[in-house]
């Protein structure tokens, strides 16, 4: 069946529309959603796409995007952090997983070099589904979901051997002699591209960002993060290496700069959606005539594929002193083919290493063993993990026995600061201090680099976008501040970071009176209004300059501040929601003005002139601001002289 | 001649009588530097290394203060706990007040005889100043008489007042010169 192809991306959205939410709901999670919509929209069902290898080639770009974005969240240094995982499990990983479904399979009577061709394609796992399932769960900062990247992460580097390994595996060596002529030169060429990407990443594509972010055009800005993550991957495609992990060189290149929240932010929606119509396409793929004529043979290829793995992942995690309960996590995760066995098995046909036959049935048995991931994760969450969460405490010892394997986390800031305008450096600088650390979102670029001259943790990006307040870490920080100027900006951010994290403690900047109670109204835990101190400070100064005691005058600048704060929040709670707060306005301020007035005359210069006030004297020396509040005095006394 | 810092401490000046006039009293007199705690440091943010470097410069330290709830006002408890730090004032190498001379120059609101075992206060002001005296004897600081204005509730009179102006400004002037003015007891003030 031929369809238009907005009525094909149409039948794609839709059916994620209305297939992951059950699937959610059904506890069973977006990516099993997915592969369920792909399966009722594909061929065997309703058959209402067509063409879908063709959409998930392009859909592949959604694991290549994903790797950035796992890039831009891994530094350098942390990345160097974690080159004991990645060499040591992914390495016994993989090589164990096709050491035994070689054995395996060469015992089934294959050839082997098909044998060891079979192997290497399905001792890969797929990055897209572990990393997908992982993240819904929040499981990514888990010592399993850290052992399960870093083991994927090998299996993209060990690609490149494996795509330049099968063409040798050829069993009638008839055809090629064509890649070895030419191996000087494109090792020279891949160590071209990566140095280009590390070095053009520093300096290119950070001074490129500012001057995009300078045109404070966030389309422009999607656009540059979109071209950059293709036209790495293309760069990469050219000299034969994988596109995953070019983009994610790239985003570990650009994890240090001050762009990374809002690159991150940029890129995610496009990186979830493509993810998403892969899923379905996969879905859709299944070949149901295949599986209909094998049913058993297919069963047995599927368990025993996930069998292998799991065992292998298993036996890895415990020589790696992986914690038992996150063992089986950890290989539950990664106990399936992935997407890139549907790269190397086309490239293997392609090259007569494999023959039709076998091709189309390690698709089948790969996808199926990518179903039923989701699966056999939620069988790990509602069966095994609930046995060790009785045994919690000596689990817990188990892990702090075995310190060396845990990795080093990328903490995120406890404070969060909104706008660095002159109002929020004061407040960073005071903090930066005493080494809280801070992250700052700031949409003006001048005010970034100077700050990143003085090792400021700065970010670009608008703090009204929910995805970059997710990027920025607002789900661990404590504190929020909101200081940029606009009235209007502060209360939509407040809004916001009130519904989505009411974790926060939000500190806010308030431009006057009005402001700072609606503020309060809308849940600002703290409130402090811009001209408040500056205008007490003169008043004080003032009245030191009229002779009055420098203690005294402090002291009245504090009375009058508590009174007036006291006054603020009293009368907060008194505005009605609908009073229509622009109508008039001079006419509501004068009001305001003349009510305080009067407030202040009797509660406030009271409680100034009554300290240290002894009885022997007080009716002595009566300067200007007893003669104030000379008709509301009360005799108290807060404090005797001995 | 020796030189002579005068720590003042009162939180309310305007109301004052007897400080007011005795430290009116000192101003520019060669020698005596006059310092204000409350107006120097209206927040009680106090800068301990300015403080520690006025010690230094003079010989004869000078606290004066209206006895409030048998002790002084809270700026000069700060003041102490900020200023004489260990490793300056005492403890280890802390030698550097060894030698100076401190007196207090204080008021108070009850008369001469409700400061003693008689009186209602039911003990002597030398034992509620007792805190300051050990403090002198742990900083190596010799301790001088105090200096004290009793009865300021009832006894506010002006020429009393003049009085003991003229008193303070006469010891200040003495222990400039020589230290046997130190032994002159100004306690009894009738």
């Amino acid at each position: 069946m031929e369809h238009g192809v907005l009525f094909n991306i149409f039948i794609y959205l839709a059916a994620g529309v209305v297939a992951v939410p059950i699937a959610k709901r059904l506890g069973l999670g977006s990516v099993l959603g997915y592969l369920i919509a792909g399966v009722i929209v594909g061929p065997y069902a309703l058959s209402l796409i067509s063409n879908q290898e063709d959409v998930m080639h392009v859909a592949e770009f959604g694991v290549v995007m994903m790797l950035f974005l796992v890039g831009l969240e891994l530094r350098p240094a942390l990345l160097w952090q974690l080159k004991m995982p990645i060499l040591g499990t992914g390495g016994l990983q993989l090589c164990a997983t096709t050491l035994c479904i070689f054995l395996i399979l060469l015992a089934c009577g294959l050839a082997w070099q098909t044998a060891l061709a079979i192997g290497l394609i399905v001792a890969l796992s797929s990055t897209a589904i572990v990393l997908q399932n992982l993240q819904e769960r929040e499981l990514m900062k888990t010592e399993a979901g850290k052992n399960a990247f870093a083991v994927l992460l090998f299996q993209d580097i060990a690609v490149i051997p494996i795509l330049s390994i099968l063409p040798l595996l050829v069993i009638q060596d008839t055809a090629i002699v064509e890649s070895t002529t030419s191996g000087w030169l494109s090792a020279l060429m891949i160590a071209g591209v990566i140095a280009g990407i590390i070095i053009g990443g520093h300096f290119l594509v950070v001074p490129l960002l500012r001057v995009i972010a300078g045109s404070r055009s966030r389309e422009i800005f999607i656009a540059t993060a979109l071209a950059l993550v293709v036209g790495i991957a293309l760069a990469m495609e050219a000299v034969g290496l994988s596109a995953a992990l070019g983009t994610f060189l790239a985003g570990v290149v650009l994890a240090d700069s001050e762009y990374r929240h809002e690159l991150e932010s940029d890129i995610e929606p496009f990186k979830s959606l493509l993810l998403g119509i892969f899923f379905i396409s996969v879905g859709a793929s299944i070949d149901f005539t295949l599986l209909l004529d094998q049913p058993i043979l297919v069963a047995m290829l599927v368990t025993g594929l996930i069998a292998v793995k799991f065992i292998v992942l298993f036996i890895t995690g415990v020589v790696f002193k992986i914690q038992r309960s996150q063992n089986w996590l950890f290989s539950c995760a990664l106990a399936q083919g992935g997407e890139f066995a549907f790269v190397l098995t086309s490239f293997a046909l392609q090259r007569q290493v494999l023959d039709n036959e076998i091709a189309s049935l390690l698709v089948l048995v790969v996808t199926l063993s990518m179903v039923f991931t989701p699966l056999l994760l939620i069988i790990n969450d509602k069966v095994i993990a609930p046995t060790f969460k009785r045994k919690l405490p000596q689990s817990e010892n188990e892990d702090k026995a075995a310190p060396e394997h845990q990795i080093p986390d990328d903490t995120d800031s406890s404070v969060i600061i909104a706008g660095f305008g002159g109002f929020g450096q004061v407040v960073g600088r005071l903090l930066h201090g005493y080494h809280i650390n801070t992250t700052i979102l700031e949409n003006d670029v001048g005010q970034i680099e100077l700050l990143q001259q003085f090792k400021y943790k700065v970010f670009y990006g608008d703090a009204e976008q929910l995805n970059l307040l997710h990027a920025a870490g607002a789900d661990n920080a404590k504190l929020f501040i909101i200081a940029v100027e606009s009235a209007s900006r502060t209360k939509r951010i407040l809004i916001k970071v009130k519904k989505h994290f009411p974790h926060l403690i939000v500190l806010v900047r308030a431009t006057d009176r009005n402001h700072a109670q609606q503020l309060i109204r809308l849940g600002a835990d703290h409130v402090f209004r811009e001209s408040l101190d500056s205008g007490i400070s003169l008043g004080v100064e003032t009245l030191k300059a009229l002779g009055m005691r420098a203690n005294q005058a402090h002291r009245a600048g504090q009375v009058f501040r508590r009174h007036d704060e006291a006054v603020l929040h009293e009368e907060a709670k008194h505005i009605h929601e609908n009073e229509p707060e622009f109508v008039n306005r001079s006419l509501t301020e004068r009001r305001i003005l003349k009510k305080l007035l009067g407030l202040d005359a009797l509660t406030y210069y009271d409680n100034l002139n009554d300290a240290w006030s002894t009885e022997a004297h007080s009716n002595q020396d009566k300067n200007s601001v007893d003669n104030l509040a000379a008709a509301h005095k009360h005799n108290k006394s807060s404090s005797e002289q001995s | 001649m020796h030189k002579i810092l005068v720590i003042f401490a009162h939180p309310a000046l305007q109301k004052s009588i007897a400080h007011k006039s005795l430290f009116n009293e000192i101003q520019n007199i060669e020698g005596i530097t006059c310092h204000d705690l409350y107006d120097t440091y209206p927040d009680s943010f106090i800068d301990i290394k300015h403080e520690q470097s006025l010690l230094l410069n003079h010989d004869i330290i000078v606290l004066q203060f209206p006895l409030y709830w048998y002790s002084c006002p809270a700026i000069l408890k700060e003041w102490q706990d900020l200023v004489l730090e260990h490793g300056f004032a005492y403890g280890e190498n802390g030698d550097k007040l060894v030698g100076k001379k401190i007196m207090l120059a204080i008021s108070t609101g009850g008369s001469a005889n409700s400061y003693s075992t008689t009186g209602y206060n039911e003990h002597d002001i030398s034992q509620f100043l007792l805190p300051f005296s050990q403090m002198s004897k742990l900083c190596n600081l010799e301790y001088l008489p105090p200096f004290v204005v009793h009865d300021i509730h009832k006894r506010h009179d002006a020429e009393r007042i003049t009085d003991k102006t003229q008193q303070y400004r006469q010891l200040l002037l003495k222990l400039q010169q020589n230290d046997d003015a130190a032994t002159t007891d100004m306690e009894s003030n009738q």
